[in-house]
């Protein structure tokens, strides 16, 4: 399979009036060609940083402070600003942004929002522009008279539609989705989960699927990289997270036992005590101690690396330090 | 007036409904035919003392309203409300006032419905100042004091003088409940009270929630629109389509063995933790999204997402709840051949 994107040791801090925020901090991963995958854990613990940080485009106060982001082999963090707006952001890496849905500009018509979007970005003559709209639209299953309806004429469903077409219109090689169901209802979110896939496999799309919802990422992740206080605690195949043995890391482990499952009765839920760390002065050693149902003395004082333990799974704990 | 002579039952609801009716001019300004909307058309259920009862369904199906008609912060279009043996359909002022330090709410975004100004404590004297209770400030203090030790926010006198940023979403939801009870309720009315609330601590709040629950012995009505949660929580379910409830019974039987075809398309698109579905097209038995409550299909209002819909579902009156026994009812013409 071909690798389209790698991520190598990449830093990202935010440089805040209250300190550096160390929202990504040594995080490597690869994406391939025809592959989802997810980026799933709690909230804050940097998903979102690693889409924008992709996208060339980190929210302020955010800065690179060390590492590479290759597309196809080619550092894009060093690029002029100029060079990413024309050749990188929306072409090649494009990300439907948390709530998008709800931004799009509600006294447009969809079609008037499409053909801008499309018209900054090609030379195209309107009714060009317009019949490839329409083909899009057709792709992720609306009818081309969506074209002017506006926004609030659309249910949920059709709006998260009508970005997705939106961001695979310039033919990006991999998409980042942002939590593109969690304000939906389960059915109309079990219907985007089936139009990724069928928009996957016709197209050999890549994704990276971010959610806080684990459930979700064993429907659609081929792959699981799993982020605990920005950093990556465990990464594997959707087989390997999932399937009988079941993950290695213990913030896995919880974070699997906390997500309710509806058909298999339980005596009771369960949750992870506590939240996740202030980024500013995460704790010393793994940053999951404080947590951990597993600590041991060396997680206090060391940090884990991320280590393969079996091919294609990788963990950050001591416990599977033989 | 029927009244309630069931002491079991704390809250008894009876063909209520609440229809918008929207004002001539905005509707005449979006040039649109002024449409009543039937945001709860017609629902009846108990709930009974000391009970967890969840109302159920997708965005639009009306439970925020009914929810809103229970806490009796709008007025019903029509049907009664007995609380407690008593017509509470429509009371006098005085008798309100009474009646909302029984029954309290807590809502989904706990951080919107506090003063970002108020210290925990003032966020927590709010109520007792509103309904004029009695007491000077050290009496006061006792009273926010027991409410957090209620809640598990301990120790209670260290986070009486921090602001409400700078709790985290867990201990803000325990703070927005613990608000609820220092008025001593019956009955608390809890809004998607998890729903922003990160999937792994959720359960957390929950078992509070529950634990106070059986301290005191209060009755929940219990909205969401996750099954999940509900399957846990709730003692019973009733599932919600369109403004009306279309299955109702123990939570586990909903759960296990739904009869509503609506019930089993919510239940069959949950996704589960569980290898090997990457590759597959999950099979939806429904399609489509919910219709607008003002433009509610004749007949079975589901009919026009029914995969077992006939002739009859579309033109015959819409089926009423039918108990099937143990409690369990559903409102399906064909629920025995699906
Ligand atoms: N613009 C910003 N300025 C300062 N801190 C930020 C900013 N954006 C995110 N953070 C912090 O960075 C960390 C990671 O945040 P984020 O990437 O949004 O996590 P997630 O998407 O997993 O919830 C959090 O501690 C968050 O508070
Ligand atoms: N004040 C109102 N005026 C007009 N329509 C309303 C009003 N409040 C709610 N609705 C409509 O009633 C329906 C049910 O809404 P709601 O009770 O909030 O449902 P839910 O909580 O299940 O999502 C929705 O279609 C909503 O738009
Ligand atoms: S390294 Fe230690 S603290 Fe970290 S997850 Fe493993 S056992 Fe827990
Ligand atoms: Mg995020
Ligand atoms: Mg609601």
């Amino acid at each position: 399979m071909d690798k389209i994107l790698e991520v190598k040791n990449l830093k990202l801090y935010y440089h805040t009036s209250k300190g550096v925020v160390k929202a990504l901090d040594d995080v490597s991963f690869d994406l391939y060609k025809g592959e989802t995958l997810g980026l799933v854990g709690e909230s804050g613990c940097g998903k979102t940083t690693t889409g924008t940080a992709l996208l060339r485009m980190p929210t302020a106060p955010g800065r690179y402070d060390g590492g590479q982001i290759l597309i196809d082999g080619r550092d894009i963090i060093p690029l002029p600003e100029k060079d990413v707006r024309k050749n990188v952001r929306w072409e090649e890496v494009a990300m439907v942004f948390q709530g998008a849905m709800n931004c799009l500009t509600p006294v447009y018509t969809i079609g008037k929002q499409m053909l801008e979007t499309l018209q900054e970005h090609r030379d195209m003559e309107k009714e060009q522009a317009e019949e490839l709209i329409r083909e899009y639209l057709g792709l992720v299953g609306l009818p081309g008279e969506v074209m002017k309806r506006y926004p609030h004429e659309l249910s949920g469903g059709m709006k998260q539609r009508v970005v997705i077409a939106t961001a695979l219109f310039l033919k990006p090689k991999f998409v980042i989705l942002d939590e593109p169901t969690t304000a939906l209802d389960v059915i109309v979110q079990a219907q985007i989960i089936n139009l990724l896939k069928k928009l996957k496999k016709t197209f050999d799309l890549s994704f990276i699927f971010i959610t806080h919802d684990l459930a979700l990422e064993a429907e659609v992740a081929d792959r699981i990289c799993v982020m605990y206080a920005g950093k990556i605690a465990e990464l594997g195949t959707n087989a390997q997270i999932f399937g009988k043995q079941g993950p290695m890391h213990p913030y896995t482990e919880k974070l699997l036992a906390a997500t309710p499952r509806l058909h298999r009765k339980v005596e009771s839920l369960s949750f992870i005590p506590g939240t996740p760390p202030d980024l500013i002065d995460p704790p010393k050693g793994c940053r999951f101690n404080p947590r951990c149902h597993k600590v041991m003395d060396k997680c206090y004082v060391e940090e884990p690396p991320l280590k393969e333990v079996e091919p294609g799974h990788m963990v950050a704990c001591w416990r599977l330090e033989k | 007036m029927s009244e309630n002579k069931n002491p079991e039952v704390l809250l008894k609801v009876e063909n209520l409904k609440k229809h918008f009716t929207p004002h001539m001019g905005l509707a005449a300004s979006l040039g649109k035919a002024r449409k009543v909307v039937k945001a709860v058309d017609g629902i009846s259920f108990d709930i009974k003392k000391g009970e967890i009862f969840a109302l159920i369904g997708e965005s639009g199906s009306g439970k925020t309203t009914t929810g809103k008609l229970v806490m009796k912060l709008i007025e019903p279009t029509s049907g009664t409300m007995i609380f407690d043996g008593e017509d509470v359909t429509s009371i006098a002022k005085k008798q309100l006032e009474a009646y909302r330090r029984k029954v309290q709410m807590i809502f989904q975004d706990p951080y919107a419905s506090m003063n970002p100004r108020f210290k925990i404590r003032d966020v927590l004297e709010e109520p007792l100042s509103i309904h004029r209770i009695e007491g000077d400030r050290a009496r006061h203090d006792e009273m926010i004091v027991k409410a957090l030790e209620e809640v598990k926010i301990t120790p209670p006198e260290e986070f009486m003088t921090r602001f409400p940023h700078m709790l985290s979403g867990g201990q803000r939801q325990r703070v927005a409940t613990a608000r609820t009870l220092i008025l001593n309720p019956k009955m608390l009315v809890a809004d998607e009270p998890v729903s922003m609330i990160d999937l792994s601590t959720r359960a957390e709040i929950l078992h509070m929630m529950k634990d106070v629950q059986r301290d005191l012995g209060l009755t929940y009505l219990y909205i969401t629109h996750d099954l999940s949660t509900a399957r846990y929580f709730a003692d019973r379910i009733a599932v919600m389509y369109l403004g009306r409830i279309v299955e109702m019974g123990p939570a586990d039987m909903i759960i296990d063995k739904p009869l509503h075809p609506y019930t089993k398309a919510l239940i069959d698109a949950v996704p589960e933790p569980e290898s090997g579905k990457v590759d597959v097209i999950k099979e939806l038995p429904i399609s489509g999204e919910i219709p607008s409550p003002a433009n509610i299909p004749a007949g079975c209002r589901f009919h026009t997402r029914c995969p077992y819909a006939t002739d009859e579902c579309k033109t015959l009156p819409e089926p009423e709840l039918e108990d099937i026994g143990g409690g369990h009812m559903h409102a399906c013409r064909r629920w025995k051949e699906i």
